[in-house]
């Protein structure tokens, strides 16, 4: 922004700091903020695939060719830790970052000084964790889950716990960062009611963040202090129990399984009411329905563990609890469906992939279903099927939507429009090879093959081929990703206008494209018309 | 091709699919395979049953939902002067379709739990195995059979020595070439393989000697965890004599792929047979003569 064109403005009197020092690292810009997260996530994406990349290739055909099973085991547990904790959570920080003061008319984050803080903070935590795969021991190699005894005998562990700590804090200050913002900055007359879907998705995510991630840190610490300090509280030999960390850590991770997928519920109920023109289905079921999935998400923790020999009435008692989060999720899918009915629908790429979304995820909670049946579980549990289904929830639900949002705000954040052709080349491709990818993933399951494990019966090895075949595309494909989002950004010559989208309704929507530095500075005046999902109380 | 060798390789095609997704009793995994198998236990029909009832009402769904989707799509383009309505509400449309998945859970979640009440239920057995997990191989300690304690039978299953061998990183051995008579056993076979008799209910107390394993052979229908310092139970009745095959299923370390689980169910005499054999031999070495004597009667009474 030139000196002569901030000039008359004179309250807008600092634009974008000029030094890269000053204007990234000492950022408290929610939307520089926020670009920091996203580019961050799209690297640590590239580095959890190759993980990804490096599994399909050991499993391509049986018999070990490339690696040793350790170095496999150490691959599987990165990817997971990478993909979710650096990847996908911090994608949806930085498009909260970047659109929830937008959304709701304020001029920043509440807590600007620790946005910047609980951003930094993960570059740390990051090279910290990556660092252990040069190290003599070797990476964590016993999953992302980190079951003691085995997670114990990893020489590495205090530096994945230590990382883990360093993103626990990241992840509560971010969240209490985006409560603060939500209850506390909206512009006059943005009653809580009148939020646009993702900002309320983003407020329940919050306080999930904040309840489960210290769950998280007390089980982690507490591996630390049995591992270093002498304490048995998971080991049967002093008492202790390896079944207690099961319970601490899952009581972490199923809502954390939410958290990683309530923000994008939210982002599929901004893009589907603006492609079919017309407002969401049932507003507040929509809220009410994600309000309802995170309660429910605090009580159903040892479904992750019907086979560790449960109780009988634990096991039916998960297993009722379970099987009622469909009715929620069910109702959103059938709202998401209701709005398109009778619109005007357009298939930009940010809607073909919130329609991709809404099928591909509604596939994994189908698995999720079968999956609560406990029964039936007892042979799913730690096969491929549990693969392919937290897959189509995390890559088809999570990272769709993450890509779509994308596509859907990368015009208001660079002023320039996306080349669509390349777009949708990205989406197609996306759409073919993640399913080539992981639908075989499900016979592999049920026909019998263990997940975790680096080589396989021959029976096993037709459905792998194709899985990794479809494994090398879809990554591949993520490159177009990349290229349309530099050319979007540097070299579109087609410029975008402030509304961007023909249906766009929602504050975030007033505003120049690209949005200036500052904006809301002034809060603005609501208009009912101006939401998106029109008058609430018709 | 003549007509009737259409119809034959039809037969042949729809032979192999209904094969590789209705599946008979199969004992191993088959290539292609594309549902769970049905098992060979009393108790294994119950998750096989369940899978399917789940899956075929999945799809149910999924055929209304997204036909209800593609419908949407194809009507309401704006390509095809569609003009977006106004409402964004309807009670009794949301009150329906929150009200039949209800009814829908309420049917599964029947169907699951009198299946896992007999699950749970492992009493009244005839006979009891221990299993111990260890890095990298099973034990398998018999307890008891038909009301009497067995001594010293017990030994470790590992992976037998070819797989062994075929599997170590630039062997340039097969894994095809893996085989035992025309079924291939690559990472599913073992030194020494569990025996058990048919139509018994056999109790299995599992656990651990060092991290957490998990036991599983499909054909049971279950799998359940080894936990160090704790026991669970479980229990299997096979009802067909055949080698039946599994795998660890909880991640134990680097060889976790590496420690398969077969099961060889025998007829009653066969067994008892093998398990005189089985006492025989351990006794003999360790307290002389003696002991086979005491052995050797006891086997006569379990035909």
């Amino acid at each position: 922004m030139s000196y002569a064109a901030t000039h008359d403005q004179h309250d807008d009197h600092h634009g974008a700091p000029k030094g890269f020092f000053q204007r990234w690292c000492m950022s408290t810009n929610h939307k520089d903020i926020g670009t920091l997260y996203l580019i961050f996530s799209l690297t640590m994406l590239f580095i959890g695939g190759s993980f990804a990349m490096l599994i399909r290739a050991e499993l391509f055909k049986p018999g070990m060719q490339l690696m040793q099973p350790y170095f496999f085991n150490e691959m599987t547990a990165m990817h997971a830790l990478v993909m979710i904790f650096g990847a996908i959570m911090p994608a949806f920080v930085g498009l909260g970052n970047w659109m929830i003061p937008l959304m709701v008319g304020a001029p920043d984050m509440a807590l600007p000084r620790m946005n910047n803080l609980s951003f930094w903070i993960l570059p740390f935590a990051f090279l910290l964790l990556l660092s252990t795969l040069f190290m003599p021991g070797g990476a964590p190699a016993g999953g992302w889950t980190m079951y003691p005894p085995l997670s114990l005998q990893s020489g590495s562990l205090a530096y994945a716990v230590f990382a883990i700590h360093l993103m626990g804090i990241s992840s509560i200050m971010g969240a209490i960062n985006i409560i603060a913002t939500i209850l506390n900055m909206r512009a006059p007359g943005m009653d809580l009611m009148k939020m646009p879907v993702f900002v309320w998705s983003w407020l329940i995510t919050a306080f999930l963040l904040i309840a489960v991630m210290p769950a998280l840190a007390g089980a982690v610490t507490m591996l630390l202090t049995d591992k270093y300090f002498g304490t048995n509280f998971f080991n049967p030999g002093g008492g202790g129990d390896p079944v207690l960390y099961q319970h601490i850590f899952w009581f972490f991770g199923h809502p954390e399984v939410y958290i990683m997928i309530l923000p994008a519920f939210g982002i599929i109920s901004e893009i589907v009411p603006t492609f079919a023109r017309k407002p969401i289905f049932g507003y507040k079921a929509m809220v009410f329905a994600i309000a309802c999935i995170a309660f429910l998400s605090f009580i159903v923790w040892a479904h992750h563990m019907f086979a560790v020999g449960l109780p009988l009435g634990a096991e039916v008692f998960f297993m009722y609890a379970t099987m009622l989060i469909s009715v929620p999720t069910g109702v959103k899918v059938f709202n998401w469906v209701a709005t398109m009915w009778g619109g005007s629908m357009t298939f930009e790429t940010p809607m073909l992939f919130a329609i991709a979304f809404i099928i591909l995820f509604t596939i994994g909670g189908f698995s999720g279903l079968m999956m609560a049946l406990v029964p039936a579980d007892f042979q799913y549990h730690d096969t491929y099927f549990i693969v392919a289904h937290f897959h189509y929830v995390l890559v088809t639900g999570a990272l769709f939507a993450i890509i779509g949002a994308a596509y859907y705000w990368m015009p208001k954040w660079t002023g320039n429009m996306y080349n669509e052709f390349w777009g949708k080349v990205h989406f197609w491709n996306s759409v073919i090879w993640v399913n080539v990818l992981f639908f075989p993933q499900h016979f592999l399951g049920l026909a019998g093959m263990p997940r975790r494990i680096p080589d396989y019966n021959v029976a096993f090895a037709n459905f792998n081929m194709i899985s990794s075949i479809g494994g090398f595309l879809f990554g591949a494909t993520q490159l177009i990703f990349v290229g349309v989002l530099i050319h979007c950004a540097f070299f579109s010559k087609k410029k975008a206008t402030d509304r961007v989208w023909e249906g766009a309704k929602g504050l975030e929507w007033t505003i120049p494209s690209p949005a200036p530095h500052h904006t809301f500075e002034v809060p603005p005046v609501i208009n009912d018309d101006e939401l998106a999902h029109g008058h609430v109380n018709d | 091709m003549t007509s009737g060798g259409i119809r034959r390789s039809f037969k042949a095609a729809a032979a192999l699919a209904l094969a590789s997704f209705g599946s008979a009793a199969l004992a191993a995994p088959g290539p292609w395979q594309l549902n769970m198998q049905r098992g060979a236990s009393t108790w294994s029909q119950v998750p096989y049953h369940l899978n399917n009832v789940a899956l075929g009402v999945c799809t149910v769904i999924g055929v209304l939902v997204f036909g209800a989707m593609f419908i949407a799509m194809f009507r309401f383009r704006k390509s095809r002067g569609a003009v977006a309505e106004k409402w964004s509400h309807n009670t009794t449309v949301e009150v329906v379709w929150t009200t039949i998945p209800v009814l829908i859970l309420i049917t599964l979640a029947y169907l699951a739990t009198s299946g896992l009440t007999t699950w749970a239920d492992t009493t009244g057995s005839q006979m009891t195995v221990k299993v111990t997990g260890y890095q990298w191989k099973w034990r398998y300690d018999y307890v008891d059979y038909l009301g009497k304690s067995i001594d010293k039978v017990g030994f470790m299953s590992k992976l037998d020595t070819r797989s062994d061998q075929t599997r170590q990183l630039g062997s340039g051995m097969d894994p095809f070439a893996v085989k035992d008579g025309n079924e291939n056993t690559y990472l599913l076979d073992v030194d020494k393989p569990l025996v058990v008799p048919v139509d018994t209910k056999i109790r299995f107390v599992i656990t651990s000697g060092d991290v957490i394993h998990s036991w599983w052979v499909p054909a049971t229908g279950w799998k359940i965890d080894a936990i160090p310092g704790i026991i669970n139970a479980a229990w299997a009745n096979f009802t067909t004599p055949g080698t039946y095959r599994g795998q660890c299923a909880e991640l134990c370390g680097q060889d976790h792929g590496f420690m398969p689980i077969v099961v060889v169910v025998k007829s009653k005499a066969d067994f008892a047979k093998w398990l005189a054999e089985q006492e025989a031999g351990s006794a003999a070495p360790a307290a002389a003569a003696q002991t086979a004597q005491v052995a050797a009667p006891a086997s006569g009474k379990q035909g």
